[in-house]
């Protein structure tokens, strides 16, 4: 992995790497790379498997972090490859030439946190949310509980209960303790 | 080149000439031309896994294209937990996946783990390895059931639902629990074993067996569950790679590549296990394989069960987990559950709250673009074989 890693810094930019476990690494590269850098490694490096494509929001540095975890069967290490880009008008490359499931990743991300990937495949198609015309739910700056608010009206008759108490009182009022189950070490 | 009405064959050679023309494995067809039907399936469909549905045209009862929907199911489980500290999290995740909901539980608890740099004990490290292959197990004994309900055996479905309950018993004890455990938490596991669990544990891994035996004879015997899953939905090597094929459904084309044995976790890597693969790629090879691991599941339960110290804690010391702040980092934590490879990613901001948590499914894959692609050309009436072959679960596409 050091020699694999070393190849790869001979030709882009990969500060910094984290070694996370033995058979983990993350690297960075620069947004314009990421084609070039997955192929390569795709091609000649042997990390023929996508696990997963997802986005990280850093709300208050203002950039998406997009991670691609490759997996090398051979040397049977996992990759991930950080990528920032800029949370406005936030836009990235689409890699579903290189795997044929990826164009299923991009259309969540444009959907779940507005990331655009221009040529992929079925990309504005609704995935989980049909109709949705709030911003997009998993950014940072969505309020669930402002949201919930205004959708949902509240029901009529319901009162609430200091759940100590209420539970003691209503639901165990014949509480009866359970019999002890005998374990190892006791 | 011969002609198809001058080779000798020409009685065996099905007419397709009302077929739509094909063009890169898809075909290429006009709905307006009122020769084709388009019928939804699902969401309420017993033949499809769980809850999605497929959009599908069809040609006399021959699919010709197909289109997945989810979002019958979004329960938002990741938006959920970035509102939510590292414990409160922890009873979330099972309810991700309902067969199998261990490997959740233990992928949040080793993320945790691993960023907040905590040593799991010895004997705690054994109990998780038991409770996972417990959850692998029931979640076979289901798969088999579903498989053999999709081809009209319901009786099938019947026996293995009824010994799972019993692995549900056993569970009960261990954890309190039947369906969700939570015994996992980070740091250990909850609860020691009962006294006589382990007795109890081998007398069912016989009777297991004894049911296994009579499920090799009466399904994967049986000439007409071959003659419908035989040259079913069949996944090629080339496939592996393109489309990120994971677990059964990689090992039946050939691809060795099981979590247990090639990024050992857990006490996987002290117990004794060869890898099951075949190198057919059909449903039939699929379904083989599972029972193949179902019987592994079992010899690694008696291979646990022995190894499990008899002494230890089971518990890490953690700090007060109501004000537990991880340092920041990130990392992916994989399992192998029945469908493949089940990770979480985890990011940590070295706040009290996690900043992302993704669950990547193995189904994420395999129940949109592999089924997408292998539902072409098939029979409206093994749409249902098929998904079961894959071993679609929806909860994990959109959690």
């Amino acid at each position: 992995m050091e020699q694999i890693l070393k190849r790869i810094k001979e030709k882009i930019e990969i500060e910094p790497v984290t070694k996370q476990k033995s058979d983990l690494y993350f690297i960075t590269v620069a947004k314009e790379h990421i084609e070039l850098i997955l192929s390569y490694l795709k091609d000649y490096e042997g990390f023929t498997h996508l696990a997963f494509l997802q986005a990280v929001d850093y709300l208050e540095d203002n950039k998406f972090q997009l991670t691609y975890m490759l997996y090398n069967y051979n040397i049977k290490v996992n990759l991930g490859i950080k990528v920032f880009i800029n949370r406005e008008k936030s836009e990235m490359t689409s890699i579903h030439k290189l795997w044929s499931h990826a164009w299923q990743y991009q259309r969540e991300l444009h959907e779940l946190f507005g990331i655009d990937f221009p040529d992929s495949p079925r990309v504005h198609e609704s995935f989980v949310l049909e109709g949705w015309e709030e911003i997009p739910p998993m950014r940072r700056d969505f309020d669930t509980l402002e949201y919930s608010e205004r959708t949902y009206y509240k029901r009529p008759g319901r009162s609430t209960n200091d759940p100590q108490k209420y539970m003691k009182e209503k639901l165990y009022k014949n509480y009866v303790e359970a019999p002890k189950i005998r374990r190892d070490n006791d | 080149m011969i002609k198809n009405s001058e080779s000798k064959y020409k009685d065996y050679i099905a007419d397709r000439s009302k077929y739509p023309k094909m063009e890169n494995g898809k075909p290429i067809f006009d709905l307006e031309s009122h020769k084709y039907t388009k019928i939804w399936q699902g969401p309420q469909h017993p033949g499809v896994t769980g809850n999605m549905s497929l959009e599908i045209v069809i040609n006399g009862d021959e699919v010709i294209d197909c289109k997945t929907h989810v979002g019958y199911l979004h329960r938002g489980f990741e938006k959920l937990m970035e509102r939510r500290k590292y414990i409160q999290c922890f009873p979330i995740v099972c309810r991700i996946c309902v067969p199998e909901p261990d490997t959740n539980e233990y992928c949040v608890s080793a993320a945790m783990e691993d960023l907040a740099g905590i040593v799991v004990p010895e004997k705690a490290q054994w109990l998780r390895t038991l409770n996972l292959e417990m959850s692998r197990l029931a979640s076979f004994l289901m798969w088999t059931g579903g498989q053999a309900g999709s081809l009209g055996m319901g009786t099938i479905g019947q026996w293995t639902i009824g010994m799972r309950d019993f692995w549900l018993d056993l569970f009960e004890e261990m954890t309190g629990g039947r369906v969700y455990h939570m015994y996992m938490i980070p740091g250990g596991v909850r609860k020691n074993l009962p006294i006589g669990f382990k007795d109890r544990a081998r007398k069912l891994i016989i009777r297991t067996r004894k049911l296994l035996q009579d499920i090799e004879n009466s399904f994967l015997n049986n000439a007409i569950v071959k003659s419908r899953l035989q040259s079913l939905g069949i996944i090629t090597p080339e496939m592996i790679d393109e489309y990120g094929i994971v677990g059964p459904n990689a090992r039946g084309s050939g691809r060795e590549y099981d979590v247990r044995q090639n990024n050992p976790y857990v006490k996987y890597a002290e117990l004794d296990m060869k890898m099951i693969t075949s190198t057919v790629g059909d449903a039939f090879a699929r379904a083989q394989i599972r029972y193949q691991e179902t019987h592994q599941s079992l010899d690694l339960i008696s291979q646990i069960l022995d190894k499990i110290p008899e002494k230890g804690e089971i518990q890490a010391k953690l700090p007060n987990v109501l004000h537990w702040k991880i340092p920041a980092g990130q990392t992916y934590i994989k399992a192998e559950s029945t469908r493949g490879e089940h990770g979480f990613y985890m990011v940590s901001d070295g706040s009290e709250y996690p900043r992302r948590v993704f669950a990547r499914g193995a189904s994420y894959t395999h129940a949109i673009a592999v089924l997408e692609k292998l539902i072409v050309n098939t029979s409206i009436s093994d749409i249902a074989a098929l998904m079961v072959s894959l071993h679609t679960c929806p909860p994990e596409i959109e959690r």
